[in-house]
């Protein structure tokens, strides 16, 4: 080709390189905040299902504290208060299905009841893994109301395997992990009862 | 502006868009872009934003490489178009992500793999670092539209036979005076191997074979009728 000094090419892709950096950093101005604003109200709205907003008057999306989740790492627990008194806690727990991890967070009560589970992200076959997506399936909602004094841990399965929970034709895996995992979250909130609903646990 | 390049003294916009939309659709003409064509023709409404998504990447960067044709040299032309796109396809990112968010959360994952969809690449090197900027931009917006309208298509029979539903979802891209174009087939769940990517590709071939034979059909005709003017 033309042959041009190599260090002419490389001053040429150097502008280009910055013109488009520039541009870029435009572009991220314009649509941060909007992007910001954007996926605090997908919090909102995913904290607002499984804890109903008529069981507490705080702003959950800031009432958040960190502490070890059920998953053995840090996780953002969610607070919501009545009148100042905990009275339920959101929090995310991660199961292993199908195709990997699948993100959960569920709403649990002061007594231990849960009051909501839903299914956050997840790669989980089209068609048969993915009706634990509310929109997909009534499936999720079986959770709400559910407690270790309502159901003995042992009942906490899938049918297939004695429990009390429906599996999908054809895809066994994906409820049993879901199963597994908002278990393992009332588990969790049953060890930690004190912590999570201690008052003032999320004005940090 | 060099609009004279000896390449093409005239532009037939005609051709421009026959080419885009039909013989040399990206899709069923060139074959290339298979892997976002199969990942989001799961439903409709998916195929068409992700459609709607690359036809402003193919027009931009038809419209950036034909304006700046002359300062990029041969040498580093690949680079440099690889640098264009990503670029563009960044900003649409996250344009989708600030003002149609809810389409962003369905496509999210496929969005930033339009900087992998060799259709533009090819469509840069091949048209748009030879020709004028206004020919370039047709024929970004005619590969764009062809390759929409392919993703459209293989999504209608994709989510009619997988699912047993019409653009569903549609509104979240539309707004929601569309709900009404959102169908589901009553009684109907649809069969699993159609919303999966091999049925995606059998559907393909299928599609592809069709169009064969009707551009075989096209031709016989033509050639009856020039037949018939010489005789």
């Amino acid at each position: 080709m033309s042959g041009q000094s190599p260090l002419k090419l490389a001053v040429i892709l150097t502008v280009f390189t910055t013109v488009s950096a520039s541009f870029l950093v435009v572009a991220d101005m314009a649509t941060g905040s909007h992007i910001a604003l954007r996926r605090a109200e997908d919090l909102k709205a995913s904290l607002s299902q499984v804890i109903p907003d008529r069981l507490h008057d705080n702003d959950l999306s800031q009432n958040v504290f960190a502490m070890d989740g059920p998953d053995g790492v840090p996780a953002k627990i969610y607070q919501a208060s009545m009148a100042g008194e905990p009275v339920a806690v959101a929090l995310p727990v991660t199961g292993q299905g199908y195709a990997g991890a699948i993100d959960i967070i569920m709403g649990v009560d002061v007594s231990g009841t849960v009051l909501g589970v839903r299914v956050l992200a997840h790669a989980e076959t089209p068609g048969l893994g993915d009706k634990i997506e509310a929109g997909k399936s009534d499936w999720i909602l079986a959770f709400s109301q559910k407690s270790f004094a309502s159901l003995v841990p042992g009942q906490w399965r899938v049918k297939k395997d004695g429990g009390v929970f429906d599996q999908f034709s054809g895809a066994t895996i994906t409820p049993r992990a879901v199963v597994n995992a908002v278990k393992r979250g009332l588990e969790f909130v049953h060890a930690h009862h004190d912590a999570l609903f201690a008052k003032g646990a999320a004005h940090d | 502006m060099t609009d004279d390049t000896p390449l093409k003294p005239v532009i037939d916009y005609r051709a421009i868009a026959r080419d885009g939309l039909w013989t040399n659709n990206v899709v069923f003409g060139q074959l290339l872009a298979l892997c976002p064509l199969l990942a989001v023709t799961g439903t409709a409404s998916n195929g068409l934003g992700m459609g709607l998504a690359t036809t402003v990447v193919l027009v931009t960067s038809g419209l950036s490489v034909a304006a700046l044709r002359m300062f990029i040299p041969a040498d580093v032309r690949i680079p440099v178009f690889v640098l264009v796109i990503a670029t563009l396809v960044t900003i649409v990112d996250m344009a989708m992500n600030a003002w149609v968010h809810e389409l962003h959360k369905v496509l999210g994952l496929f969005i930033p793999l339009i900087v992998t969809n060799c259709a533009i690449l090819g469509r840069a090197e091949i048209f748009a670092s030879k020709q004028p900027i206004g020919a370039s931009a047709l024929d970004g917006l005619m590969m764009g539209l062809g390759f929409t309208a392919a993703l459209v298509v293989l999504g209608v029979v994709r989510e009619i036979l997988g699912a047993g539903t019409l653009f569903a979802g549609a509104a979240l891209l539309l707004g929601n005076a569309f709900k009404v174009i959102e169908i589901n087939i009553p009684a109907f769940d649809g069969v699993l191997l159609f919303a999966l990517p091999p049925g995606g590709f059998v559907m393909l071939g299928f599609l592809l074979a069709g169009k064969r034979v009707l551009d075989e059909k096209l031709s016989e005709r033509k050639e009856r009728d020039t037949a018939l003017a010489t005789a």
